[in-house]
């Protein structure tokens, strides 16, 4: 597994992401402090924690937008923190979405969707726009394609911005606080996509405060305090018997 | 007041002189083709302050934002990012005269070369010093969001900056740019220093044969005026335009 020459990977049977020992140190702070994990394909994690625990560091090691300062990072079988690999085409296969949508503002949707394939993924600009439409209807906002983002609601550019990684075809799709950003009345639209994600069975790494969509939506929990994973659990174990009092102190004060 | 007898008096005096700077000997051709050159000479620096601008401005800002590189990546960087330093302090610690001055007479001194062409590249090295600052003050002002959003989709350093950072930073630096260029028009006037036949040496010539000043000056000062107007319109249409687009 460690030889990225020769990966044997077979994603039924092996970890789509393996973390092992993941540190990440800001100056003297240390954001991570040893972060181990499994993500099999189809997996839903949603990480949660207090602010400040390092979710958003974790989750931006994966694709390298942070660069780890330890442990290894193995993706699809290839150990993607080897600082040989070419990080832009795991990249590829490893949408992200943000808090603050980061749309495109200079191009309309439709650009913002077929940019990424059509430059990394040699599609044509039919075959791109095809997709994009596709994905475009199953969000609703087909009728969108020739707006700009700042003609757009919060609600709307997220589900963009989730149409935009998807455009990819990604293995994994990687959400930092999708809704965080959003006026309560457009969270509903945004959970409702993902939750049509996990439905078929798309492979997410969720970090965001909505513990009901949590609960709803996980099918595993992380709980992350002081850059270290406290407690893992199904849904059921941890919103119904959290062992640590960290956690136990965690789901009081936001439930 | 004047006594009314001497109205007419005064326009004949100015037919005279207009006939004198302007028509006789087909004077008006020095202005003609000086603002040819002006033209030209600016157009081309503006072009060349462009491109000089935004390589320094993206070589700066490279230097400042990377984070983990190959130390041979990170030296290379080091050493241009020194020499553009080097290359913003002189040219804007020194007057744009004096640089013109010492690329026609120390630079090429001993070259014949086309003055037209020293003076394009003068002033375009100096623009390029001024234009890089304003482009580099633009690329900082993107959200640093917006470079994660590229290089999360697989979008390469290089790719990044081209397909995202710089479109915004172009229409960010807009009108900042226009201004630089209307500046640089204005300051072409020097150029004269080299004995470049621009428009305001035209006029300058014209003054020297005619032994009257007021004509010629005034009309390079008119001629002047008359395009930074036109420039600044254009410059507040395109502004529009850009907005437009956008809404
Ligand atoms: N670029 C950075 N430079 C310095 N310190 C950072 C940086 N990014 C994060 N940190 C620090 O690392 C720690 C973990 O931050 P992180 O953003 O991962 O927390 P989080 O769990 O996502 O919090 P929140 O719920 O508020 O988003 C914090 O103390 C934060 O201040
Ligand atoms: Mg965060």
């Amino acid at each position: 597994m460690k030889n990225s020459k020769e990966v044997v990977f077979d994603e039924n049977k092996d970890p789509l992401i393996r973390v092992v020992d993941l540190k990440k140190q800001f100056k003297d702070l240390h954001a991570l402090n040893g972060v181990s994990m499994d993500i099999y394909k189809g997996d839903v994690v949603f990480v949660v924690g207090p602010s400040g625990s390092g979710k958003s560091t974790f989750l931006r090691c994966l694709n390298r937008l942070e660069e780890p300062s330890g442990g290894e990072i193995f993706f699809e079988g290839v150990e993607i923190t080897d600082r040989k690999v070419d990080i832009n085409l795991h990249r590829q296969k490893m949408g992200m979405v943000f808090q603050q949508f980061n749309l495109f503002p200079h191009m309309t949707v439709m650009k913002n969707l077929t940019k990424a394939p059509m430059t990394l993924q040699h599609k044509s600009k039919a075959e791109a726009e095809a997709e994009a439409v596709k994905l475009l209807e199953r969000v609703g906002l087909a009728d969108r394609a020739d707006a700009y983002p700042n003609q757009l609601s919060g609600g709307q550019k997220q589900r963009i911005a989730i149409v935009r990684a998807l455009c990819m075809k990604p293995d994994v799709m990687l959400f930092d606080e999708p809704t965080s950003a959003l006026d309560p009345e457009m969270v509903g639209e945004v959970l409702q996509v993902m939750r049509d994600l996990a439905e078929e069975k798309m492979t997410m790494v969720v970090v965001t405060h909505e513990m009901a969509f949590a609960r709803e939506v996980a099918n595993r929990i992380v709980f992350m305090a002081d850059g270290q994973i406290l407690e893992t659990g199904t849904p059921d174990e941890f919103f119904n018997h959290p062992k640590t009092e960290r956690l136990q102190a965690f789901l009081e004060k936001v439930l | 007041m004047l006594p009314l007898w001497a109205v007419p008096e005064f326009l004949v005096k100015l037919q005279d002189d207009i006939y004198l700077n302007f028509i006789k000997e087909n004077r008006w051709k020095y202005l003609v083709e000086g603002l040819g050159v002006t033209l030209r000479v600016t157009f081309f620096a503006v072009l060349i302050g462009i491109a000089l601008g935004f390589l320094v401005a993206i070589i700066r800002s490279t230097h400042d934002k990377v984070g983990t590189v190959s130390t041979f990546t990170k030296f290379v960087l080091e050493v241009l990012n020194f020499v553009c330093n080097l290359y913003l302090t002189i040219i804007r610690g020194t007057p744009v005269v004096v640089q013109l001055l010492i690329i026609y007479f120390v630079i090429f001194g001993s070259v014949r070369i086309d003055k037209v062409l020293v003076a394009i590249l003068a002033f375009g090295i100096n623009s390029g010093a001024y234009v890089a600052e304003i482009v580099r003050g633009g690329i900082m002002s993107i959200d640093q969001g917006q470079f994660e959003a590229g290089r999360s989709l697989g979008f390469n350093y290089t790719q990044t900056m081209w397909y995202i950072i710089i479109p915004q930073t172009f229409k960010n630096v807009l009108p900042a740019l226009g201004n630089e260029f209307i500046v640089l028009l204005k300051e072409t006037s020097v150029a004269g220093y080299i004995a470049l036949a621009d428009l305001t040496k035209g006029g300058d010539i014209i003054r020297s044969q005619t032994f009257s000043a007021y004509p010629p000056l005034l009309a390079v000062a008119a001629i002047y005026l008359f395009m930074v107007i036109i420039l600044s319109n254009l410059q507040k249409l395109l502004e529009r335009r850009m907005r437009t687009s956008e809404k």
